[in-house]
């Protein structure tokens, strides 16, 4: 068995995409980590912002809220919610991470409710937050998520914030700022992108051990694969040693 | 303007600038000592079917006796804006105090998890709810400040989100760009915790500034708790440092931990065993009408609050954590 658990290794494969000198908001939890994890290792001068205001803060252990004091340890600035939004809305962002109860073919992710009654819903959810903002704004907005067939359905019930919407270029036409969308979603078993003119979900990158088969097997809704699909590399052994001993230490998030 | 689409949701709060500058006109420009009791405060400014606003972000920064002392005494029928709302959230619907609510956050305390009560309150179909996100209740509290009916933004456009809202679509005059029109909110009363105020109510603050000092402007009436009172003396001293003017206060109430059991910058860190306790509580009805009377009903203030959960020694080990933390600064 490897010697790893499945956050660990999404939090890795996320932390890889995150280059050096890029700008990534980011919520708590596996994003966060994923963004320490990226600074540590090999992107120093990646920026991190908090929707409530911090700005390129160098974390020393992992927030619990997205406005707590380590969210502005030695940052830049310690802004507000305006200055975040608009500088996304500008253009400024690169990325962003988001998750939700469910994500759909297209990226459109519920965090709202499950029920038909708006007024009286089955379940309540916390609603958007700033991921409506974020997944409006940010060049590229990825997801970290389990690989499981109720989490990736067809169509989301409620649209909490915009994937590729239905598709196409239907995202270009709603009035979102054109050329931002979801990039990549990153689950334990495989990385997937979206096919650029259907803007339907692919496989493009599989985790060691996981089978094309396996993640369909886990997924509500049929996956395109991209014409070549790699293999992801496990996590380092300076990846992992980071992670455990220096970003969550009391395995707040690697220990889910 | 043509409007070529628009949401479902409906406006709790009157978007008029007009009516809202007939009001400010009439709003005192003294400078008055408005420091008073929080229970003074909220016996004043909060009533029944008022529209309210809480500042700070989820357990940062909160004005935790404000929220408090409205259950205490007994508001209901509350408006609330649900914008970065955590602990504040969840103590309202102790109370259930409110009834209609703009949701951007709500239910959740972050990486805390969820609370069971809220969730609870929010699927009796007891409360009225309109959908909006962080930034776009953000930008219509700018818009308020800014004494206008409405701002435009390009977020909630193609989602649910926007379908729950109440806002317009609209073209951009110029550009013909899509925009969203998100009506200005002017709440009625609003509560704020910040670092220092002096008794006219100049505030400092230190850290993020979440929407409060939008918020501050675009409330008609405002309660400020404070970690100090300092003079107005320390304020002319350097007038660079204050981020709300007296003019938008109505009360000053000095609350040293004003902000427990959340974290105050520079001054204390969240209490996160009393937060997890709380959220535990939630899913026994018993036991959590007996901690909400230990907790909030049985106090007269903040103070015996504190007191119950450890007092002095708590807020020592409290402050050392956030100190030991800025220590290193």
């Amino acid at each position: 068995m490897p010697d790893y658990n499945t956050m660990e290794l999404m939090i890795c494969t996320a932390s890889r995409e995150l280059e050096d000198g890029a700008s990534v908001g980011v919520g708590t939890g596996a994003p966060c980590a994923a963004a320490m994890l990226a600074q540590k290792i090999h992107s120093p001068n990646l920026i991190i912002v908090f929707e409530a205001g911090g700005v390129a803060p160098l974390i020393p252990e992992m927030p619990i809220s997205v406005g707590d004091s380590r969210t502005t340890w030695k940052a830049t600035m310690a802004s507000g919610m305006c200055e975040i939004m608009e500088t996304a809305c500008r253009g400024m962002l690169d990325y962003t991470f988001l998750g939700g109860a469910q994500i759909d073919m297209y990226g459109n992710l519920n965090s709202t409710r499950v029920g038909t009654d708006h007024q009286k819903p089955k379940v309540r959810f916390p609603g958007s937050g700033g991921a409506n903002d974020f997944a409006s704004f940010c060049w590229r907005m990825m997801v970290m998520t389990p690989q499981d067939a109720k989490r990736f359905v067809e169509k989301v019930s409620y649209c909490t914030s915009p994937g590729w919407l239905s598709g196409g270029d239907s995202r270009s036409k709603s009035g979102l700022p054109l050329g931002a969308g979801p990039y990549k979603i990153i689950t334990n078993m495989a990385v997937m992108d979206f096919e650029p003119e259907s803007k339907r979900m692919r496989i493009v990158a599989l985790n060691p051990g996981y089978s094309v088969k396996d993640v369909q097997d886990n997924c509500g809704f049929e996956l395109l694969k991209a014409p070549k699909i790699t293999e992801n590399p496990p996590p380092a052994a300076e990846e992992l040693h980071m992670l455990r001993d220096v970003i969550d230490p009391y395995r707040y998030v690697i220990g889910r | 303007m043509d409007v070529i689409d628009q949401g479902i949701g409906e406006i709790f709060t009157d978007p008029d600038a007009d009516r809202a500058r007939a009001f400010f006109r009439k709003k005192s420009r003294k400078m008055d000592n408005k420091v008073m009791s929080v229970k003074d405060a909220v016996a004043k400014f909060v009533h029944d079917g008022d529209y309210l606003t809480i500042g700070g972000f989820g357990a940062n920064r909160v004005p935790v006796a404000v929220c408090h002392e409205i259950l205490r005494q007994g508001r209901k029928n509350l408006g609330f804006a649900g914008h970065t709302s955590t602990h504040d959230f969840q103590i309202l619907c102790a109370g259930e105090a409110f009834d209609r609510c703009d949701v951007a956050y709500i239910i959740g305390l972050e990486a805390r998890g969820l609370s069971p009560n809220a969730r609870r309150y929010m699927e009796t179909g007891k409360v009225k709810v309109t959908e909006w996100s962080n930034y776009a209740m953000s930008v219509r509290f700018k818009a308020a400040a800014a004494g206008v009916s409405f701002y435009p933004a390009r977020d909630l456009m193609g989602t649910d989100t926007f379908k729950y809202s109440a806002g317009k679509i609209i073209e951009c005059p110029f550009t013909k760009t899509k925009y969203i029109a998100l009506p200005a909110i002017y709440p009625d009363v609003s509560a704020l915790h910040v670092h220092e105020a002096d008794i006219y109510g100049n505030c400092r603050v230190r850290g993020i500034t979440v929407s409060d000092f939008d918020v501050a402007r675009a409330s008609k009436r405002l309660i400020v708790t404070c970690e100090r009172l300092i003079s107005n003396d320390e304020i002319r001293r350097d007038p660079s440092y204050t981020v709300i003017p007296y003019w938008c206060v109505d009360a000053v109430c000095e609350v040293p931990y004003g902000g427990y059991p959340g974290n105050m910058l520079g001054e204390y860190f969240s209490d996160e065993e009393h937060l997890k306790e709380w959220l535990k509580v939630e899913t026994d009805p018993a036991a959590f009408k007996a901690f909400l009377d230990k907790n909030i009903y049985s106090c007269n203030n903040h103070f015996e609050y504190i007191q119950k959960n450890g007092g002095m020694a708590k807020m020592q080990m409290l402050r050392q954590k956030e100190m030991m933390f800025i220590g290193a600064r």
